[in-house]
């Protein structure tokens, strides 16, 4: 997916520059990818997760760099204020993006032996968007966090060689 | 193009980085590309290194022999022997990098057919070999029969190459530090291979790298194995004398 | 081939609770991408991770192709008793990645 999908940054004046010398220096890594206009949206793919239910605020706290260098793996934490007792605790988590071809990212299983709620992964981002955390609890609430990230062009790509 | 190439020529030169001021690729990174090569249960290309182990033992070939039948132990006999390559093989008369050397074992000692460049298994067990040197000075070999190659690699490092008509140099001595769409250009020591390119989503070799830069520049790159390319890898080790390996790297 | 990496501590104390991580060998290939001649090369992801603590299942995932390549995972448990740890990789071609780790709780 990556290799023709590249991220236009958008950083202000870097941006001109970096526009530049992307277009000099990589031959591949233009096309813009053919399904990101007709997936569904990240509010869609939240829906399906939670079946409509209310999301509240809070509780959730999303750790993703703000800028990355390369989108092909940006690591990302969720961690939930949850004590993961028997009567409360988190059940699934629920990660998604806006713009790659497709929404969901994963969704993890958790149960109250974990002790802490907290999962690390590393995801792919196709282009500069941002990225939300959905979590369901033992009682049935929802709750979620959002980031934004910036992905920079990579100079030198690959020769598909 | 030839705004591209006005905007490339009018950036400041930061010139050739003297001795004290070499700076390993992984200091350019970010803290969290850093931190992924720091801790081995995070760095994917601890994975080719497992397996480079699990082939280390492994018999083949018509005399089913395995490397560990002849070179025992690797993280004894293979400690310091990456830091020292390329060498001069006596077989080919002509220096000879890591993957090519285990390539002469292969086709002569063990025997069996060579391992196409790239492939994972030449990859891993590279990867293995050389992270049995992991933290060791980089040491080239004195041996006076390296220096016309290591010259020539010097030459095609200064050399001027592809439609954007840039040296090496250009990039890596006068303008490291300095961005490059969304890298910053480093110094160009080969201090980590083979390594984790998060963009190539795998483990590559310092010849992947070095076609990367000839392709960035429009240049008609070197094929796998070609002797340009060892030449070069030969002078950009003398270049990083003494700096640290560090295989397996990460680099965006 | 080797084709995973897992660390879990090999002891701790019961009811501490450890973090474990999870790494697979895996092209994690998306599906959206085409190769030179234009045609797209066929998804072929993992798509389901379960992690297993004396046979109860303690963690799972169900992974999309947004999952970066040589998939990653950290998660916590609590350890209970000495025993085994299991990892199960299922990937979209049948095929199915296993390693284990073995941890003694005093
Ligand atoms: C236009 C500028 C430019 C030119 C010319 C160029 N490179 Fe590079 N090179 C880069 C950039 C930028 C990177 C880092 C890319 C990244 O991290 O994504 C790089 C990376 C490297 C690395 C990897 C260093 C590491 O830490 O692993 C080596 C080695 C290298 N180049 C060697 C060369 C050689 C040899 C040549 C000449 C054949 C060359 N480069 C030409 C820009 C250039
Ligand atoms: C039959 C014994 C034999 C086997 C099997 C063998 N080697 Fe070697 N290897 C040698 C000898 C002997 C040398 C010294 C150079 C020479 O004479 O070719 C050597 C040299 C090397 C060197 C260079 C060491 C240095 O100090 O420069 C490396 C690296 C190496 N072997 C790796 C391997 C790997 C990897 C394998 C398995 C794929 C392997 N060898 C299989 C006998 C063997």
């Amino acid at each position: 997916m990556l290799h023709e999908v590249r991220a236009q940054p958008s950083i202000g004046p870097l941006r001109r520059r970096e526009v530049l010398f992307a277009g000099a220096l990589c031959i591949f890594g233009v096309a813009l990818p053919r399904a990101a206009l007709a997936r569904p949206s990240l509010e869609d793919a939240i829906r399906s997760f939670t079946g409509g239910a209310a999301i509240q605020a809070g509780r959730v706290r999303l750790a993703i760099p703000p800028l990355v260098e390369n989108g092909n793996t940006v690591g990302v934490t969720v961690a939930v204020d949850s004590p993961m007792t028997g009567a409360d605790h988190v059940t699934r988590i629920g990660l998604f993006n806006e713009k790659n071809p497709q929404a969901e990212v994963a969704v993890f299983r958790l149960w109250p032996r974990a002790g802490r709620a907290q999962v690390s992964t590393r995801i792919r981002l196709a282009t500069s968007q941002a990225v939300a955390a959905v979590v369901e609890m033992s009682d049935g609430s929802f709750w979620s966090s959002d980031a934004s990230v910036i992905v920079t062009l990579a100079a030198c790509i690959e020769d598909l060689s | 193009m030839a705004f591209v190439l006005a905007l490339v020529l009018a950036l400041p030169c930061a010139g050739e980085a003297a001795a004290a001021d070499r700076r390993s690729g992984s200091d350019f990174m970010a803290p969290e590309t850093r931190a992924m090569q720091a801790d081995d249960m995070s760095n994917p290309a601890m994975l080719w290194v497992a397996d480079g182990e699990q082939s280390w033992h492994r018999p083949e070939g018509a005399a089913g022999r395995a490397c560990a039948t002849c070179h025992g132990d690797a993280t004894r006999s293979m400690r310091g022997v990456a830091a020292r390559y390329p060498a001069f093989a006596e077989a080919t008369g002509r220096p000879v990098d890591l993957s090519g050397r285990i390539n002469l074992c292969r086709r002569t000692h063990q025997p069996a057919p060579p391992f196409a460049s790239e492939s994972r298994e030449l990859l891993a067990l590279t990867a293995y070999v050389a992270y049995q040197s992991r933290g060791m000075p980089i040491a080239p070999p004195q041996d006076p029969r390296l220096d016309p190659f290591r010259a020539n690699g010097g030459a095609l490092y200064e050399r001027r190459i592809g439609q954007l008509d840039l040296s090496c140099a250009a990039c890596h001595d006068a303008r490291w530090g300095q961005q490059l769409g969304g890298s910053v250009i480093p110094q160009a020591h080969p201090t980590a291979y083979p390594l984790y390119r998060l963009e190539w989503q795998s483990v590559g070799s310092l010849q992947r790298r070095l076609r990367n830069c000839m392709v960035g520049v429009r240049a008609e790159p070197y094929a796998f194995g070609a002797p340009e390319l060892v030449d070069l890898e030969l002078f950009l080790m003398g270049r990083a004398g003494g700096m640290a390996l560090e295989t397996p790297g990460v680099r965006p | 081939m080797s084709r995973a990496l897992v660390s879990v501590p090999t002891t701790a104390r019961r009811g501490e609770v450890i973090e474990i991580r999870a790494m697979a060998a895996h092209l994690m290939e998306t599906g959206h991408r085409t190769d030179a001649t234009g045609t797209t090369i066929p998804r072929n992801i993992i798509h389901r991770f379960v992690c297993t603590y004396d046979g109860d299942e303690i963690f799972s995932a169900v992974l999309f192709p947004a999952i970066a390549a040589n998939p990653f995972l950290a998660f916590t448990t609590t350890a209970t008793t000495s025993g085994v740890i299991a990892f199960s990789w299922f990937g979209d071609d049948g095929s199915v990645q296993q390693a284990t780790a073995e941890i003694t709780v005093t």
